[in-house]
């Protein structure tokens, strides 16, 4: 009992099952996300982990053929629920892509399309602080703040990703939902965005899918083991990677499976 | 060890099997090649052919002549006012012409058994005409004697360019050899010559017996007006179209139907868009007949299905992480559509419309049905309205009706035509290529 | 090379285990010498503390152990980072014997203390001791600085502590022989000399750690065993 008011969960996950026409590739997931961690998603392709994770920001409604089913709950509201507009909710839910995806446009215009399209500045001055507000945020105002109108595309990847990193926290969420962020980047841009998850989950909550095992044991506080659509195992980090409870997940951790 | 030679082959020796297939390769590029040269060839050939014959129309010859505008024939009562002087016929002003041309052979010191009405029948029958339009626009040289360029008849034209020659006017009614012989001295004395013809491009076209007067002015202004009702109409109809059917048309079966028939519609043949208008926009809506407004319409209907064709295929080029992007931002679906999907499709967009306007920019046979050929129209059009709602002609329509004009003179102006036209085809098309290039971005 | 790893965790996690083996020790060495200073003195009291103490020096210990376990789970350490890891291992596991050993020590203190001295040897132990402590904190030291010669300079040193329990030895032969009933005395003493011996054996095993952590090789030549005792001496 305790436990539950010592960390409120921020997003709570409930009997959630996904069906693409007729495959069912969510079973029956329960999770809680607690507030200010990075949980991560591990399992191996295929397992879910990013269907799971869109399901969060209803990103699979774009997807005719996608069905989700179950309870999700942001703050104790559900999300799947007739009221909820998806434009909003996106708002306070950010993601970032597995390939760094800036529009073709301006730095500065990158960051600021999200606020600007939900009105979150009156006037330039307010929307010249909330740029470089995000920009810092995303650890790469330094390297930019001389050339904010050069276009975004011209940036080196792992500088790319960092902007669209900026460019999620631009409209002031309390979620990050990140889909492997790093997949694309080298070993040292890796190294650097990873640092920057760790500083970003003072203020968000972050949920980060990764198939990289590393990744996820340097970065994480909690993970979620997926395999073949069911969670199999979740708990804090460090005992999964030391000691996990289910045979599947050390299977998967020491590399005996798949 | 002792198999080398079948599975320890050099790399140096080329075996039988790479060999034949090099040779294959070889030849199907030779075929390439072949097929390259035979399509330049014709090219070659096409423009060589249009360019020989069609660039005599540019020029046009004049004969240089010193008019005395005798107030006593042009303004009787003296008083300058424009009206009365309106009153003066071009009939009034041919005597003038022929005292002038009397005075030009006099002065050169040409021999010539002629009379001066024969001489005179070396003018262009519009000739006195331009005169009169002269005079009417600034009357104050009425007393004066002005140097003016006349335009000459076709069969002088024709002589200096060579289609007429002397063995070929025997049965020629219009021109005698006495008359050739004035024309020669009239060149040696330097005031008869051939020069570049402004009006051949910005003139009116002209009657069967004044083809040196032809020109392809107000044709040119008929496909301007056409054009400019195709792109007012078909490039918003059919990239707002093209966006439903892309971004917001659920997947089902009648989506697939109309798909499908769009892409048809790109191949029926331009003539059922003609019988099309003809039915709809002239007998049923009772639209002027000839108007460029119509024309305009038909090629909207004929011109749409690229558009929308080339609009969805920029618009499927642009991809989905962008898309993405833009929906994890927070944006809606009509958001992320026009503030990233449009400006990035915009380029191809563009390109699309230009060829699908140059396209439409050389139909005839829409035209044909629809009453915009064989049509004389004298005036350019006051403006918007009257370029719209007035009856006038379209170049390739144009271009057909010349061609089929039994005077050669009127043939070399079809070839004329024909190089105004590409020039135009060109032009847009080289504008479309620019801008492709210009505006293409790489992700 | 840069001194920070880009992640910042990963050197809070490095600096905590290291500030842990510190920690322990510095534990350790109070162990040895409050110990022999029990002894010398015949401290009762002081005996007792030092056998409680190593309580704490075990649970330090486990302690490291999960730690680097953990470490290695999450980080995959490589380099001078995995050196760094498998010497702290050792190091814990090194110091633990010793404060093993001290404790030892103070046990016998019990018993000695209802016994007459016999001559000096707690004296010459007491001295033996400081030795030993010397050793142990230049040990730690040449770790937290990574200094391979220091570390080898150490291993050189076990040669005089092995001479001095050599010394020690046949003392206490001569003691026993004299007068038999300083045997059960000199018994205890000796296993105590035998223990503070052991001792400069882990500290040299912890300067072996701290080359190979440096250069990432063992030490090549064998340490110096002048330990005559076990060997049938011609004289």
């Amino acid at each position: 009992m305790q436990n539950q008011t010592a960390h409120p969960a921020k997003i709570a996950a409930r009997n959630v099952q996904v069906y693409y026409g007729d495959t069912h590739a969510i079973k029956d997931v329960n999770v809680d996300i607690e507030a200010n961690t990075v949980t991560a998603f591990i399992g191996p392709s295929g397992c879910g982990k990013s269907t799971f994770l869109r399901c969060i920001n209803r990103m699979n409604d774009t997807i005719d053929v996608c069905r989700v089913e179950g309870d999700i709950r942001i703050d104790g509201e559900d999300i799947y629920d007739r009221k909820v507009d998806p434009v909003q909710l996106r708002a306070k839910v950010g993601m970032v892509f597995q390939k760094p995806n800036p529009f073709p446009k301006s730095i500065y215009d990158n960051v600021a399309y999200g606020p600007r399209i939900h009105g979150l500045a009156r006037n330039k001055a307010e929307l010249d602080d909330i740029v470089e507000k995000a920009l810092r945020r995303g650890a790469i105002w330094n390297e930019v703040k001389d050339r904010l109108h050069a276009p975004g595309t011209g940036l080196s990847g792992g500088q790319q990703q960092r902007l669209c990193i900026a460019r999620a926290v631009a409209t002031e969420p309390e979620v990050l939902l990140m889909d492997e962020p790093c997949s694309a980047l080298d070993p040292i841009a890796t190294a650097q965005v990873e640092e920057l998850i760790d500083e970003l989950r003072q203020s968000y909550s972050v949920v980060i899918v990764t198939h990289s095992m590393q990744q996820a044991a340097r970065v994480s506080q909690k993970t979620a083991f997926f395999h073949l659509g069911n969670l199999v195992e979740f708990g804090e980090t460090d005992k999964i990677f030391t000691a996990p409870e289910d045979p599947r997940t050390e299977s998967y951790i020491t590399g005996r499976i798949g | 060890m002792t198999d080398l030679t079948s599975s320890g082959a050099s790399l140096l020796v080329q075996d039988a099997h790479t060999k034949k297939r090099n040779c294959a390769e070889a030849r199907f590029k030779a075929y390439g090649l072949a097929a390259i040269a035979f399509g330049l060839l014709m090219l070659v050939i096409l423009l060589t052919s249009i360019i020989s014959r069609g660039t005599g129309a540019f020029q046009q010859t004049y004969v240089t002549l010193e008019v005395p505008l005798l107030e006593a024939k042009l303004d009787k009562k003296g008083n300058r006012n424009l009206a009365d002087i309106k009153k003066v016929s071009t009939f009034g002003y041919a005597p003038l012409m022929k005292a002038a041309f009397e005075e030009k052979v006099a002065a050169a010191g040409i021999e010539t058994s002629l009379k001066s009405k024969q001489m005179a029948a070396l003018l262009s029958k519009d000739a006195a005409a331009t005169l009169r339009n002269f005079v009417l626009r600034d009357i104050e040289v009425i007393g004066t004697t002005v140097k003016f360029e006349f335009l000459t008849n076709s069969r002088v034209d024709g002589y200096l360019k060579g289609r007429v020659t002397r063995a070929s006017i025997a049965n020629d009614k219009n021109i005698n050899a006495a008359q050739l012989d004035l024309v020669d001295a009239l060149i040696a004395d330097g005031s008869l010559r051939k020069r570049f013809n402004l009006d051949f491009i910005i003139g009116a076209d002209a009657s069967d017996q004044r083809p040196e007067a032809a020109g392809m002015g107000v044709a040119m202004i008929g496909s301007f007006f056409m054009m400019l009702v195709v792109l007012a109409l078909a490039l918003p109809i059919g990239v707002a179209a093209s966006i439903y059917l892309e971004e917001f048309a659920p997947k089902n079966w009648i989506t697939d139907i109309i798909e499908v028939n769009i892409s048809n519609l790109a191949a029926v043949p331009s003539i059922v868009f003609g019988i099309l208008g003809l039915a709809v926009f002239i007998n049923y809506m009772h639209l002027p007949n000839s108007a460029p407004l119509v024309g305009g319409l038909v090629l909207t209907l004929m011109t749409l299905p690229t558009i929308i064709i080339s609009t969805r295929a920029s618009l499927k080029s642009v991809p989905p992480s962008i898309r993405d992007a833009a929906l994890g931002v927070g944006a809606s679906k009509m958001q992320s559509v026009f503030h990233h999907v449009l400006p990035l499709a915009a380029p191809g967009i563009l390109t699309g419309t230009i060829i699908g306007l140059a396209q439409a920019l050389g139909e005839t046979a829409p035209l044909l049905l629809i009453g915009m050929v064989g049509f004389i129209a004298s005036n350019p059009p006051d403006g918007i309205t009257s370029g719209l709602m007035d009856p006038n002609s379209a170049m390739p329509a144009q271009i057909y009706e010349w061609a089929k004009r039994a005077d050669p003179a009127f043939y070399e102006r079809a070839w004329g035509g024909i190089i105004i036209l590409l020039v135009f085809l060109i032009t847009m098309n080289a504008i479309a290529v620019l801008l492709r290039r210009r505006f293409e971005r790489r992700w | 090379m840069q001194d920070q790893h880009i992640a910042s965790a990963f050197d809070r996690d490095l600096e905590s285990i290291q500030a842990q083996i510190m920690k322990m020790g510095g534990l350790v060495e109070d162990a040895i010498r409050l110990g022999a200073q029990s002894l010398d003195t015949r401290d009762e009291e002081l005996a007792e503390k030092v056998r409680a103490g190593d309580r704490a020096i075990d649970g330090l210990e486990e302690l490291i152990n999960d730690q680097a376990a953990r470490l290695i789970a999450l980080r995959a350490p490589a380099a001078i980072d995995l050196r760094l890891v498998l010497s702290v291992i050792k190091i814990s596991a090194n110091l633990e014997r010793i404060g093993d050993y001290a404790k030892n020590m103070a046990k016998r203190t019990g018993v000695l203390s209802q016994m007459p001295p016999v001559n000096d040897s707690a004296g010459s132990i007491r001295r033996m001791a400081r030795t030993v402590e010397a050793m142990l904190k230049d040990a730690l030291d040449a770790y937290i600085q990574r200094d391979a010669d220091l570390a080898l300079d150490i291993i050189a040193r076990d040669e005089e502590l092995d001479q001095m329990y050599n010394a020690l030895f046949r003392e206490f032969l001569t003691f026993m022989m004299e007068d038999p009933r300083n045997i059960t005395a000199c018994m205890h003493l000796h296993f105590i000399a035998k223990n503070v011996e052991r001792m400069g054996d882990h500290v040299t095993s912890i300067a072996e750690q701290v080359v190979y952590l440096v250069t990432g090789v063992a030490p090549a030549d064998a340490r110096p065993k002048a330990d005559k005792t076990s060997v049938v001496s011609k004289a």
